[in-house]
């Protein structure tokens, strides 16, 4: 197992250098942030000053040189437009996209399992019809659009909920439940199949004939079988909602990591980019790994 | 017989399938007493676990329907209790146990927890159910219990795991123990021991034994009365003794003809020149060598079977010989040329005089090409039979050959019984004009009747063509029939090398003897000899 991680680990360092220097040479394609950052009638002078100040005069290597040494010390540089570690800024928008995709995945993975697992273990009944019904709308549906229908319905219309940005419980609302209803769909969808085949392998035949109940035969004796292709299916829907949830962030006026990742590309402030990359980077690292160990956890033939 | 236990009254069930109803069985009776043994022998097909699992309430309904019958334990008809009751009773008062034991365990599950489980499903307590567990994994022969307890289904051997099923099964000491195929997949000598603990065990409890079987000599082994089953039907039923020696039904009849072991044993002819010459084979996967210094010879028209133990290295053996896998050291000459040590092309040439016919016909045959494409596949690989518009002409004649129609020819594997599958796969292999085929267990999948046609069929192609057969089985009975030479082979080495004559009337061998004495003779009369042999030495 430690071997296991080790070498993810290995692999994983080389991509996140290549990831660096992708995005390090592509953000300085996206222009010059003198131009952007001071005045539209500042002089040649004083851009000249600017780009000094920040090291973006130096040739573009060796920019990259600093910034690379810098990131050694775990430094990734100050935020041009907040005049503050890249690092803090980024952290701190992290503070609200994790417990944002922490409860979403929860309900996300919680409901699916249930309501999939029932769907399969009733196939082409009506509750298995109107959750594959339901799913499949969730699944497809795009979530920029349900997003400004339901600030239309649910804050202006019925004013429930606030339209957008954060302070209490309430504003957390919309945000959780749209961007829940993607990954919900995919999910029991991939619960609602994983589930009807191993329903139908021998060892619930087994149980059947040891007279075991059946709330205990789908959740105790199939659940754990079935869930091992699902596991890979979460991993990936909560890896993007790590990423920071963009659209639905900036749409709900959230300030977590998707949203602080468009700010700081539109104001081109290189090392916040920089830097959410980075740490999106490792929490993905570590949630991928967190998926190994599940897999050895579920499964015993596959823990050696 | 005491009063019947469980009486099956004229059951029908109906299988409703997209391609139409199928009757599964057919006003099906039969009743079991206490300590008494049921077989129901049947072929694939034949209906014979249907009604077991409508006794457990196991059969998905729909596609199944159960049109009409009744099913009578302790005064009830079964098919009319409630849900929740029929469940209380499965487990604790009829249990249950099953041919793929690695199949039905549960793969993420303790072995322990598993067992566990089958006494508080019932609602007893877990520490008294624990207790009642360890005694049984001891019962059942299980080296070192305490720690068996923790592990998982996979960490077992494949007998191992059916002593762990029947472990689990006897846990609520149920009045009615059901085994479908219960030793099956296992090989021959783990076979009789499985037999001998459900003898013992009856004895013990005094419970009711019904096993489902399609091996004659599983029913003499172990039943006390046997029904025989055809097509969804019981077409004869009696004491087993009575119906092995007076079979009445003419289906009854075919199927004890055809239990194999039973015909002329074959001789070598010992002037045919020599085609293979195999030296000193090894074959190590890791630390575990597969083939430890195998030699053996093959002439033309010789038919040498190789038996053993799953795990004994037959089919290694095969592989290497076929460059499937490579071998370690040693020689294999193929008229003088070594087939170890040979370039790609000149096996490639060699390939083609050396075909393999596979267990599983199911599998081998690709399910998407025509009978035509599969056999004529060859041909192209090959580049042989550059006239195209003879290949036609030629699949039919192969096709007769193996006894299939003209007809045939442009239909899919799907559209045959195993049994035609398999005479395709048989066509395919001649289509290359071969002049050894590798059999990897090639009837061991069929049914008893069907098993027997293959076999002379494939002797037939020996006699008429001068083909010869390495033939890999752990059928003894089969092998007899159709060997003129045997090797007997465990962990990678052979035991016992000789004319089929001496290794089946006069075996040298510990070993060899050992597996003769396990498997298992049609006739109960003779079994009822060797056991009292066995009691006596």
């Amino acid at each position: 197992m430690t071997k296991m991680i080790g070498q993810r680990a290995i692999a994983s360092l080389l991509s996140l250098l290549g990831l660096m220097i992708l995005v390090f040479f592509l953000s300085r394609l996206t222009g010059d942030p003198a131009v952007l950052f001071l005045p539209i009638d500042a002089t040649e002078e004083m851009k000249q000053q600017f780009r000094a100040l920040h090291g973006l005069d130096l040739p573009l290597i060796e920019q990259f040189g600093r910034y690379v040494l810098d990131l050694l010390q775990l430094d990734f540089g100050e935020s041009l437009r907040k005049a503050r570690p890249a690092i803090d800024v980024v952290l701190e928008a992290y503070a609200w996209t994790l417990p944002l995709a922490l409860i979403t995945m929860g309900l996300v993975v919680t409901s699916a399992i249930i309501l999939g697992s029932l769907a399969a273990f009733n196939v082409g009944g009506f509750f298995d019809r109107l959750v594959s019904i339901v799913s499949l709308i969730g699944a497809s549906a795009p979530d920029f659009w349900i997003a400004i229908v339901a600030i239309v319905v649910f804050s202006i219309g019925l004013g429930w909920v606030p339209t957008s940005g954060v302070g209490t419980p309430m504003h957390w609302v919309l945000p959780i439940a749209v961007l829940f209803i993607r990954p919900f769909g995919l999910v029991v969808q991939v619960v609602r199949g994983s589930m009807i085949s191993a329903l139908g392998a021998p060892y619930v035949k087994t149980a059947r004939a040891k007279g075991v109940k059946n709330l205990p035969l789908i959740f105790v004796h199939t659940l754990r079988n079935g869930m091992l292709p699902v596991i890979t299916v979460i991993g990936d829907q909560a890896a993007a909602l790590l990423n920071g949830a963009v659209i639905v962030e900036t749409i709900f006026g959230f300030p977590g990591v998707g949203k602080l990742m468009i700010d700081s590309i539109l104001q081109r402030d290189f090392n916040v980019v920089l830097a959410a990359i980075m740490v999106t980077a490792v929490a993905i690292f570590i949630m991928n790994i967190l998926i190994d160990l599940a897999y050895g956890l579920l499964d015993p033939r596959i823990r050696n | 017989m005491s009063e019947p236990l469980l009486t099956v009254k004229n059951l029908s069930v109906d299988f409703h399938t997209a391609r139409g109803t199928v009757n599964a069985v057919k006003n099906v009776s039969w009743s079991v007493g206490r300590g008494e043994t049921l077989a129901i022998l049947g072929e694939s097909g034949s209906g014979k676990s249907v009604s077991a699992n409508a006794v457990m309430n196991l059969l998905d309904i729909p596609p199944a329907e159960i049109v009409s019958g009744e099913i009578f334990y302790e005064g009830e008809d079964l098919l009319k209790v409630s849900y929740e009751k029929h469940r209380a009773l499965n487990g604790k008062k009829i249990a249950m146990i099953f041919q793929d034991p690695l199949g039905h365990l549960n793969p993420v599950y303790t072995v322990g927890w598993q067992i566990i489980e089958m006494m508080t499903a019932h609602g007893r307590p877990a520490d008294m159910a624990r207790a009642r567990a360890l005694e049984l994994v001891t019962r059942v022969g299980i080296p070192e219990p305490e720690k068996a307890m923790h592990k998982y289904p996979h960490q077992f051997s494949g007998g191992q795991r059916q002593r762990l099923m029947i472990a689990m099964a006897l846990m609520l000491k149920p009045d009615i123990l059901i085994a479908d195929e219960p030793t099956t997949a296992l090989d021959v000598t783990i076979q009789a021991e499985v037999l001998a603990l459900l003898k013992e065990l009856q004895a013990e409890t005094g419970m009711a034994l019904v096993l489902i079987t399609h091996d004659l000599g599983v029913v003499a082994e172990i039943a006390d009365r046997v029904v025989v089953m055809n097509k969804g039907e019981i077409v004869e039923e009696g004491v087993t003794r009575d119906v092995y020696h007076n079979a009445q039904h003419p289906y009854t009849r075919k199927l004890i003809d055809a239990a194999p072991g039973k015909g002329e044993i074959k001789l070598l002819d010992k002037a045919a020149p020599l085609l293979l010459d195999a030296k000193k084979l090894c074959k190590t996967y890791g630390k575990f060598a597969a083939l430890k210094d195998v030699s053996l010879t093959l002439a033309r028209g010789q038919s040498l079977a190789v038996v053993g133990e799953s795990g004994s290295g037959k089919s290694t053996l095969a592989r290497t010989l076929l460059r499937l896998e490579e071998a370690d050291s040693g020689e294999a000459l193929w008229k003088g040329r070594d087939l170890i040590t040979m370039g790609r092309s000149e096996l490639l040439g060699v390939r083609r005089q050396i075909q393999m016919v596979f267990q599983d016909p199911t599998q081998s045959l690709n399910p998407r090409m025509s009978v035509y494409q599969l056999i004529a596949e060859g041909w192209d690989i090959h580049k042989l039979m550059p006239d195209r518009s003879k290949r036609r002409a030629r699949v039919i004649e192969l096709l007769e050959q193996v006894g299939l129609s003209p007809e045939h020819v442009d239909r899919y594997p799907h559209q045959f019984s195993g049994g035609q599958r398999q005479r395709i796969a048989i066509a395919r292999a001649l289509a290359l004009e071969p002049e050894l085929i590798i059999c990897d267990e090639a009837v061991s999948a069929l049914d008893v009747s069907i098993q027997a046609q293959v076999i002379a069929l494939l002797d037939g192609l020996r006699q008429r063509l001068g083909i010869s057969f390495l033939f890999i089985a752990h059928d003894l009975g089969v092998v007899r029939d159709f060997a003129d030479t045997v090797i007997v082979m465990k962990s990678g080495e052979i035991v016992e090398y000789g004319p089929t004559a001496q290794i089946f009337d006069a075996p040298q061998q510990p070993y060899t003897q050992r597996l003769l004495a396990a498997n298992l003779d049609p006739d109960p009369d003779v079994q009822a000899q060797r056991r009292a042999a066995l009691i006596h030495a």
